[in-house]
């Protein structure tokens, strides 16, 4: 059913866990429909994504796309992440199952909902 | 790697002998059991043969043991057969919520040309209560069908009480006993049932191979047409080798019921008990009581189904979360819904199954894994840490 990538990425998933100090925190999806993605982000004050984690309540498409858009995103600006979309992170794992590209779209939802985040809630705030 | 195979509901290995049974009938013994000549003589007296073995080890008449392609196809056969040739008695069928696919869709179709379909609830342990079927049956139902047991929670249901029922109403009774059969008693005669369905490869026979025992002087229509096999009720070639086989697994399967059946329930007994002393937040589904001797199935809380599976999977361990027939769905399992269970418990429940060639080795390797992935996936689990109510965001 799953490719090698999405197998390696589900096996071994990077940047896995809460950041203590993260600045942004997204949370997409519900338990009804199996798939919760939670991204958080430690941005700087140059916009950029110095550290970004997940955490994850889903299949091994949804757990594989957390952590390879997680990759995508480090280190990038805020305007960076922002243009990732469900169509790379679908991509950089050489393809997934037609069922499961909805997790690529949490990906991508989940990512603006940290940035959302970021800038209503501690940027503002600090302002 | 170890591997350790737990999916023995989905399928089971081939037995050896029956394998050895088989051999003959696909090379020097290739007959068509229709043909008149030595050849075909040769198939269908091995036919025949395995016909009355099987009615004899089910007490019941070879005439009552018509050969079909598994499981699906006699399920379908017994309800759209029973549904049709028996339309004037009434358009109302029963049927129980926690069915296999083959018999809800099924009954799916009856619905769409017209049948009234009944769908009877279930208890929390997955069992169909004699009451709900009271409630539920009208003079003119047709048919009643509830499994054996459950392929998914292992659940045994009250077939006597429930064809008890359905008699008194003029319905006739139905009951797939697919995950039954080979493993707990299957008592054709006393439950009384009309049709009862089951399948060569849950007890180490081929594949490919199934039975419906319909009972001397009930007539469903034909389901497969064609030529004048199975007594003009079952058109196509029969399966010779696969007969054979069939046959062969069921004597080894019921001669040997017993002690096979206590040694995978005292595997599985510890199986679930492990589970439940070393990982925490486990709801264990169905019933304690009343089920099938293999049968063990957990929900794990705050995980998701398939992502332990693949865990497993890699550890060389196989198991399943549903049944395999709806693997590919992303709907959680209709029958652990029926049981109330909340939808994302279901969401993360798995079912392991046990056979004959399980030992205690493969199960220790199989706890020792499993408390390991369910560990390593709630670390990756948003649910898990609100439920700790750790610190989320400063």
């Amino acid at each position: 059913m799953y490719n090698e990538k999405v197998m390696n990425e589900f096996s071994n998933p990077q940047n896995v866990g809460e950041l203590p100090d993260a600045n942004g925190v997204g949370t997409v999806g519900n338990a009804t429909c199996g798939d919760i993605m939670k991204i958080f982000m430690k941005i700087d004050e140059n916009d950029v994504i110095q550290d970004v984690s997940f955490q994850t309540f889903g299949c091994a498409a949804a757990i594989a796309t957390s952590s390879v858009a997680t990759r995508m995103i480090k280190g990038k600006t805020i305007e960076e992440a922002l243009k990732v979309t469900n169509r790379q992170v679908v991509e950089s794992l050489g393809g997934l199952p037609a069922q499961k590209l909805h997790c690529s779209v949490l990906a991508e939802e989940a990512i603006k909902a940290a940035v959302h985040d970021y800038l209503e809630n501690y940027k503002k705030q600090k302002a | 790697m170890r591997k350790v195979y737990l999916d023995y509901s989905a399928t089971t290995p081939l037995d050896e002998c029956v394998f050895e049974a088989m051999k003959p009938y696909f090379t020097e013994k290739f007959g068509n059991a229709n043909s008149l000549h030595c050849f075909g003589r040769e198939g269908a007296n091995a036919v025949d043969a395995a016909r009355r073995k099987i009615a004899e080890l089910l007490k019941v008449k070879p005439t009552e043991i018509y050969f079909t392609s598994g499981g699906t196809e006699s399920d379908n056969w017994a309800l759209k057969g029973i549904a049709s040739a028996y339309s004037q008695k009434g358009k109302r069928i029963i049927v129980s919520s926690i069915e296999h696919a083959a018999m809800l869709a099924s009954a799916e179709q009856l619905e769409k040309s017209g049948y009234d379909v009944v769908y009877l609830p279930v208890n929390d342990m997955g069992v169909v209560l004699p009451e709900y079927l009271e409630k539920a049956i009208t003079d003119d139902t047709s048919l009643v069908s509830v499994m054996a047991a459950n392929n998914e929670i292992g659940t045994l249901q009250p077939i006597k009480e429930l064809c008890e029922i359905a008699h008194r109403h003029g319905a006739l009774f139905h009951t797939d006993a697919v995950q039954a059969m080979g493993s707990v008693p299957v008592d054709i005669r006393g439950w009384n049932v009309d049709l009862l369905t089951f399948s060569a490869h849950k007890f180490y026979g081929p594949k490919g191979i199934g039975a419906l025992y319909i009972k001397s002087g009930i007539k469903p229509d034909k389901f497969v047409t064609g030529g004048h096999q199975e007594r003009s009720m079952r058109g196509g070639t029969t399966n010779v080798p696969a007969v054979v086989g069939m046959a062969e697994a069921l004597k080894l399967a019921l001669d040997n019921l017993e002690d096979n059946s206590s040694k995978v329930k005292e595997l599985r007994d510890y199986f679930v008990k492990s589970i439940e002393q070393r990982v925490p937040y486990v709801v264990y589904n169905g019933d304690r009581l009343h089920r099938l001797p293999q049968n063990a199935n957990f929900a794990f809380e705050f995980i998701e189904g398939e992502s332990l599976l693949l865990r497993l999977d890699m550890a060389g361990i196989a198991c399943s979360s549903g049944s395999a027939c709806s693997s590919g769905s992303l709907d959680p399992s209709h029958v652990l819904l029926a049981t109330g269970l909340p939808i994302e418990k279901a969401h993360g429940s798995i079912r392991f199954s046990f056979g004959k060639y399980t030992t205690k080795e493969d199960v220790d390797y199989v706890i020792e894994q499993v408390v390991k992935a369910v560990e390593d996936l709630r670390k990756l689990s948003p649910l898990f840490s609100e439920f700790k109510g750790e610190k989320q965001y400063v």
